[in-house]
């Protein structure tokens, strides 16, 4: 199975964390919402498959580069 | 009868009426659906005290007489015609604006990636295009800058302009130049679309941009100020402000002062402004046909500095190595963050890997400094 490494683009701060590991996502799901230059920007899944991994907690900070999640597919 | 003259609901007119109920509507698109609400409460509940007759908050004395509604020659006697007369038609306020601006606007983005310097610029060709069909269509001179500078979509910027050069529009304008920024969202999209294929709004941009150094920023506004205002020297109040502005956001030792521009006093200046411009639109100055016609050009002029945008990125496309998402054209416009929240939205719709927030900020910022330069140059010409 391919797996992709979603990585944050952007730095902030998550407001808010839509799935969890071992969630299955579709192309174009939010899979958490980060709060950068006071706006609500949402991080969407890149590909469709399952979240393998995927370590978040609301408030957290965030940088650049920072892995978001692991999708099986 | 006399008690019931002395109350306002005697001299209620159908245009008064329609306003109230334009005033309403601003108020629900600012609370209910969250539409730029800092910008449309202020300015929605202006129009509904304006319209309420006999209050007299634009009040102004000419030759001795008490008028309703706002005389640009005659001396300010109401609340709000007076906060116009030394805030606005002053100049004072639009240019503070530019200060707090400069003390909320990163620009990095535009620092790491010079290229969307040109997109910022590029964009400004909607602001003639609208220019030079206000002319056509018989306006003024002074009337088609004051037209033509709101397809910038910058308040401030667009007032400034108003003032100085054709005053008796500055309600219709402003007004608009307010409304399509608020209408940002509904606007740009389309104009997107028609421009743009598919494949292209899914090009991919890394999110990376490189990092910008502490001195890199302290010396942009410093720089940037010098040769803007050597170039276009009647840009300087609003360049000047926005620099300064700036210049204390990034220098790290004047904190409490940026702290106050970008928070306290930008929001005495927002709550001044807001009331103003709602305060413009009186039944009698809005409901006539130059005005709509003002609305209807205004809406052309941002599509079109859009477009321009759009296509400018396209055409630097032909000599890219590293393609660029066209879209972030569209971010030229002045509209900061509006525009480059819909490129955003727009990109992560057409391809859920791309984040095209920073990228658009660098021309969204450009177009803050392109629209007021743009406006320098008109009064350079025409003032």
């Amino acid at each position: 199975m391919a797996q992709e490494n979603v990585e944050f683009p952007i730095t902030g701060k998550i407001t808010s964390v839509n799935v969890s590991q071992g969630s299955k996502v579709e192309e174009g799901d939010i899979l958490c919402l980060l709060e950068s230059m006071k706006m609500e920007n949402p991080i969407l899944a890149p590909v469709s498959g399952t979240v393998t991994k995927l370590e978040l907690s609301v408030g957290q900070v965030v940088e650049v580069g920072n892995l978001v999640a692991i999708i099986e597919y | 009868m006399l008690g019931f003259f002395e109350t306002g609901v005697g001299s209620l007119t159908w245009g008064s009426i329609v306003m109230l109920i334009i005033g309403g509507v601003l108020l629900y698109l600012g609370i209910a659906k969250k539409m730029e609400p800092l910008l449309l409460v202020p300015i929605g509940f202006g129009v509904i005290l304006v319209n309420l007759p006999l209050g007299g908050l634009m009040a102004c004395i000419v030759h001795g007489e008490v008028v309703e509604a706002y005389a640009i020659g005659g001396e300010p006697a109401g609340l709000i015609s007076r906060i116009f007369r030394y805030g606005l038609a002053w100049e004072i306020i639009p240019c503070l604006i530019f200060l707090g601006l400069g003390a909320m606007t990163d620009f990095g983005p535009l620092i790491a990636n010079p290229k969307t310097l040109i997109l910022g610029a590029g964009a400004q060709f909607g602001v003639y295009f609208a220019f030079f069909i206000a002319l056509l269509l018989g306006f003024s001179i002074q009337e088609a800058c004051s037209i033509g500078i709101i397809g910038g979509a910058d308040g401030p910027t667009t007032i400034y302009l108003t003032n100085r050069l054709a005053p008796h529009f500055i309600g219709a304008t402003a007004v608009a130049a307010y409304t399509y920024m608020a209408l940002v969202p509904i606007i740009q999209p389309p104009v997107i679309k028609l421009l743009t294929t598919k494949k292209e709004r899914e090009i991919y941009m890394k999110p990376q941009l490189r990092p910008v150094s502490k001195t890199e920023k302290i010396l942009f506004p410093v720089v940037a100020a010098i040769i803007i205002i050597l170039l276009v020297p009647k840009s300087a109040p609003l360049i000047g402000m926005f620099m300064f502005g700036n210049l204390l956001f990034v220098c790290g030792v004047t904190d409490r002062l940026a702290d106050t521009a970008a928070n306290a006093f930008m929001n005495i200046l927002t709550i001044l402004l807001g009331l103003c411009v709602g305060c413009f639109m009186s039944a009698e100055s809005f409901l006539k046909p130059e005005s709509l016609l003002v609305f209807a050009l205004g809406v052309i002029a941002f599509a079109a500095s859009t477009a321009f945008g759009v296509t400018l990125a396209k055409f630097m496309n032909l000599f890219l190595k590293e393609k660029i998402n066209p879209m972030i054209g569209a971010a030229g416009v002045s509209a900061v963050p509006m525009a480059a929240r819909v490129v955003q939205k727009m990109g992560q719709q057409a391809n859920p890997r791309n984040f095209l927030l920073m990228h658009a900020m660098g021309p969204n910022i450009a177009g803050v400094i392109g629209t007021a330069t743009a406006a320098g140059i008109f009064l350079g010409m025409v003032g």
